[in-house]
């Protein structure tokens, strides 16, 4: 039942956007920052718990769970804290996409060559 | 007005020089192409064995060039101007395939109408007196575009429909004075008269405020619409004093364009167009969508397949039309919009 | 034709995605994805790891995988197919860091990887990150004021 979960909402959010892509144009980096400004928002308004808490990865994975995590962090910060939870917060949370995104890319970069496309 | 020029655009030479030699050379995909038969040279390496996009078509030009010089025995010093370009900043294709040929040089930027800006001036030194041989070269990389107007190669992303894709390759035409080779067009003991260049009509900027980069077509059809119908203005011409009537890179969509604004000028096209970029790609099967594009894509298109359906099919005059989409990424990003300019070139033979 | 009417042919004469084929396919592979996330997570978390940590390996997966992927070259296939359904979930974050890293290696370390690793990802770091702070701002006042908490 969590697998039809995550894939129903994971899907129906990836379908949503794909849609607004076509009738758009709208370059993916404008999506993605869409995404995560949805995600931290859709955080803030209190919705975006109850979907994780209902579709698990499905909320997560995508771009905008990102977003909501970086919410998280900095709202979490800021009760431990205070004022200097909204400068530490962000990146606590989210901070293994970021870094892993960045250590992994970067001995990529040291592996692979950019590719022809056929 | 000058004794050669022809109404606002075109001008029309005393001595029409002659096409001595053309060379193109591809990458694999063009090769696997509806004309990969008429290509000179296939490179199945992308890189050339070079260690960057810009160098291999910087390679590129370098090998296109030498095999027209090849092709008639001739070293770089036997030619007196050398005009030249590509699509990557400050040209630097050009600047570093062409250094070594140690030729006078002008180097162009004329998006990827630059062929038809290249013959033209290598076509006007002649015919002014300045030279005797002149080279035109032009190229395109489908990946050093790419990653300098669109995304990394590995990046995923969908292209438009309209979109079109950027042509692996490199031609170069050898211009000659008429009167140095009239005996050098006798092939097989049979005559058969050489290929002029015998006017051109220059385009002019022309912007309907198109910003969608992935429609190029749409931003060119209407200088390619302009130049022509100058064309036909300024020499009181008809569609039907053409054979072939020959765009660079406006694909399905900036055909379609093309049609309906010559329509408006009182022209019908329709019967005697084509378009570098549908013919040198199979949209159906190559997954290219409206076309090939790039300055490459009408040069190799030119060099290989025109001049030769020229002798072969019978076609005794063309306008040549490369046709190129003004943009930057900067000029992108800042929300202009995207002009376009066309060239074109009378051949006849 | 004046510029306006080309304007409006343009448009006509463009071709169109047909929305509902993409969406099906956008939907099928995000979701896809989305499961294999959730089974990563599952399996994690019945190793006994706590629920925060189990989500980090799950996301560390999801990078790796995506960016094996970008440096062999089939993100573009996929994404040819699944569009949004690869660049929406985190797979397609991974990918606009990685073939950035790649492409521009020929440009330097630090000019090229170096400069240029954010040059698609960066805004979405920055526009997170302001988003999130300003809320958090907000919500620091809030808590201040003593309307909530």
């Amino acid at each position: 039942m969590v697998y039809l979960k995550a894939f129903l909402v994971g899907g129906l959010i990836c379908g949503l956007v794909q849609i607004l892509m076509d009738k758009t144009k709208l370059l993916p980096g404008r999506i993605m920052v869409l995404l995560v400004c949805t995600g931290v928002t859709a955080g803030v308004l209190g919705l975006y718990r109850p979907l994780v808490e209902f579709a698990g990865a499905g909320a997560t994975v995508p771009l905008c769970g990102f977003g909501y995590s970086l919410w998280e962090g900095i709202r979490t910060a800021i009760n431990d804290d205070g004022f200097i939870g909204i400068f530490k917060g962000g990146f606590t949370a989210s901070s293994i996409g970021i870094s892993a995104s960045i250590l992994i890319s970067y001995i990529a970069s040291l592996i692979f060559d950019p590719k022809m496309k056929k | 007005m000058s004794r050669k020029k022809r109404g606002k655009n075109t001008v029309i030479f005393d001595r029409p020089p002659v096409i001595r030699s053309a060379a193109g050379i591809v990458g694999e995909k063009e090769g696997q192409g509806p004309i990969g038969s008429y290509f000179d040279e296939i490179i199945k390496d992308p890189l050339l064995g070079m260690k960057s996009w810009e160098e291999a078509e910087a390679a590129l030009q370098s090998k296109a060039a030498g095999l027209a010089l090849d092709k008639i025995h001739m070293q770089p010093d036997d030619i007196d101007y050398l005009f030249a370009g590509d699509l990557l900043g400050q040209s630097i294709a050009t600047s570093f395939g062409m250094m070594e040929l140690q030729i006078p040089h002008f180097g162009l930027y004329g998006a990827c109408s630059t062929m038809g800006e290249s013959l033209t001036l290598a076509a006007m030194m002649i015919d002014g007196g300045f030279a005797r041989r002149t080279m035109a070269v032009t190229s395109s990389h489908f990946a050093s575009a790419e990653k300098q107007f669109r995304f990394p190669l590995g990046y995923g992303n969908q292209r438009s429909l309209a979109a079109t894709w950027t042509v692996t390759g490199s031609g170069a035409v050898i211009l000659e004075e008429n009167e140095t080779c009239q005996n050098v067009t006798k092939t097989n003991g049979k005559e058969k008269s050489p290929i002029h260049v015998c006017g051109a009509t220059t385009g002019i900027i022309v912007d309907y405020g198109i910003k969608d980069s992935q429609n190029m077509g749409a931003c060119m059809a209407p200088a390619a619409a302009h130049v022509i119908a100058a064309n036909f203005r300024d020499l009181d011409r008809r569609p039907e004093d053409y054979d072939r009537i020959v765009t660079g890179d406006l694909g399905s969509v900036g055909q379609k364009l093309l049609f309906e604004l010559m329509e408006e000028e009182g022209f019908d096209i329709s019967s005697r167009h084509m378009d570098c970029g549908m013919t040198i790609f199979d949209g159906k099967t190559q997954d290219t969508h409206a076309g090939g594009s790039g300055c490459g894509c009408a040069a190799v298109t030119l060099c290989c397949y025109l001049l030769r359906q020229m002798k072969e099919a019978g076609w005794h005059r063309i306008l040549f039309v490369p046709t190129g989409a003004l943009l930057s990424k900067v000029s992108f990003n800042e929300g202009q919009t995207i002009p376009g300019i066309a060239h074109g070139v009378i051949l006849e033979c | 034709m004046e510029k306006q009417e080309y304007q409006k042919r343009v448009e006509q004469v463009t071709p169109k995605v047909k929305s509902a084929g993409t969406f099906f396919k956008a939907f099928l592979s995000g979701g896809i994805i989305c499961v294999i996330g959730q089974i990563l997570y599952n399996w994690f978390y019945s190793m006994g790891m706590p629920h925060l940590i189990a989500n980090n390996y799950t996301t560390l997966i999801l990078i790796t995988t995506s960016i094996l992927l970008t440096g062999f070259g089939l993100v573009s296939p996929i994404v040819k197919f699944a569009g949004a359904g690869y660049l929406v979930p985190i797979t397609g974050f991974a990918n606009s860091v990685a073939s950035c890293a790649i492409e521009f290696k020929r440009e330097g370390q630090v000019f090229g990887i170096g400069s240029q690793i954010f040059a698609i990802a960066g805004p979405v770091i920055l526009y997170g990150t302001v988003t999130s702070a300003l809320f958090g701002a907000i919500y620091y006042v809030i808590l201040q004021i003593g309307w909530v908490g």
